[in-house]
């Protein structure tokens, strides 16, 4: 019993320093973005449409755009309602997302009027199986355009990482371990959780994601928490 | 052994955002919007629209009962599921709350009203 306990932990601590090495790259390092553009538009509601998809995984893009509204909205913003807007846009013969990332701007003010409209897509989603472990992958970039102007207020990137390791114990343990792994992992679709880690980094990275909307800084010169 | 994983993973992430991005409190009450959305995508059919309804009104209570704001687009859904409920009255009143606590909508849902109204889909 003892001894499972002390391996387990040994799989554990391995575990958990490569989920923080995939994690860890997203801060600092970068030079800081420079918000001219944004600060000049402030804008306050947000149209997020349905990503283009660049990866083979075709439920990529309803998983991610199931993640994005609360990081999007506590950061202080309306996020408008993203699947009844998909599904407008569908009945009005727009079938895929790329059909709606190209409608005009003054179109989409005229029916929706957000203040801006953020084009996400997604570069790289889903599980890969190595030799003696699997990785999952969610990576994003977002442009985020003034309606009325169609400038550039913010772009970014971001990638979250999840990978499955055996904990050493020989090569016969890892592949039993993997295998035990890639069964257990077949069950679960970690890329919910890995998008909403992406889409988090992706808005709220200081000096990198967005700045402050108006709900978040009302709540915090009301002194709230 | 997996869910141990996911925990440890969710600590770590946890551990780090705190370190990098500042920690702040909710502004509003989740529940189950999102995952309504993820299940009408994912899972079609496995939550019938009744369902959907009766779950977001119980976010509403829920988030009455903390004090807690409705997350944006919460009122919103809410109306479109009972619209396609063949609820018009409900939906209007959804919309209209919609409105009033984030008038950001207020263009775009008053389009929805006056589509739903003139027997159009919204």
């Amino acid at each position: 019993m003892s001894i499972y306990f002390v391996h387990s932990a040994k799989k554990v601590a391995a575990g958990f320093g490569l989920a923080c090495i995939a994690l860890i790259t997203g801060c600092a390092t970068t030079p800081p973005y420079d918000y001219t553009a944004f600060e000049a538009h402030k804008p306050r509601s947000i149209l997020v449409l349905p990503p283009v998809n660049q990866s083979i995984e075709v439920g990529a893009p309803y998983i991610y755009l199931s993640r994005v509204t609360q990081p999007l909205a506590e950061k202080g913003y309306y996020v408008f309602p993203v699947a009844v807007i998909d599904q407008l846009m569908k009945e009005n013969g727009l079938p895929t997302s790329t059909d709606m990332h190209n409608v005009p701007l003054a179109k989409i003010k005229e029916i929706i009027d957000p203040d801006a409209v953020l084009y996400i897509t997604i570069d790289n989603w889903g599980q890969k199986y190595q030799v003696i472990s699997s990785t999952t992958v969610v990576k994003v970039s977002g442009k985020l355009v003034d309606v009325d102007t169609g400038t550039l207020l913010w772009e970014g990137h971001a990638e979250a990482v999840q990978q499955s390791d055996d904990g050493g114990g020989g090569l016969i343990g890892a592949l039993v371990s993997a295998a035990i792994t890639q069964i257990i992992n077949n069950k679960i679709d970690h890329t919910p959780q890995l998008a909403r880690i992406a889409n988090h980094s992706l808005f709220h990275t200081p000096d990198q994601g967005l700045l402050d909307g108006p709900y978040r800084e009302e709540s915090t010169n009301l002194g709230q928490p | 052994m997996n869910r141990f994983k996911i925990a440890v993973f969710t600590l770590c992430a946890a551990t780090l955002f705190s370190g990098c991005a500042q920690q702040s409190t909710n502004l509003y009450h989740w529940g189950s919007y999102e995952n309504i959305i993820y299940k009408s995508y994912e899972k079609p059919g496995e939550l019938s629209i009744q369902e959907q309804i009766e779950m977001l009104n119980t976010d509403i209570t829920k988030a009455q009962d903390k004090g807690k704001k409705v997350s944006p687009g919460l009122y919103a859904h809410l109306g479109y599921l009972y619209f396609s409920d063949g609820d018009e009255a409900a939906a209007l009143q959804a919309f209209n709350m919609e409105q009033t606590l984030f008038p950001e909508s207020y263009p775009f849902l008053t389009g929805m009203i006056n589509r739903m109204q003139s027997g159009q889909q919204p």
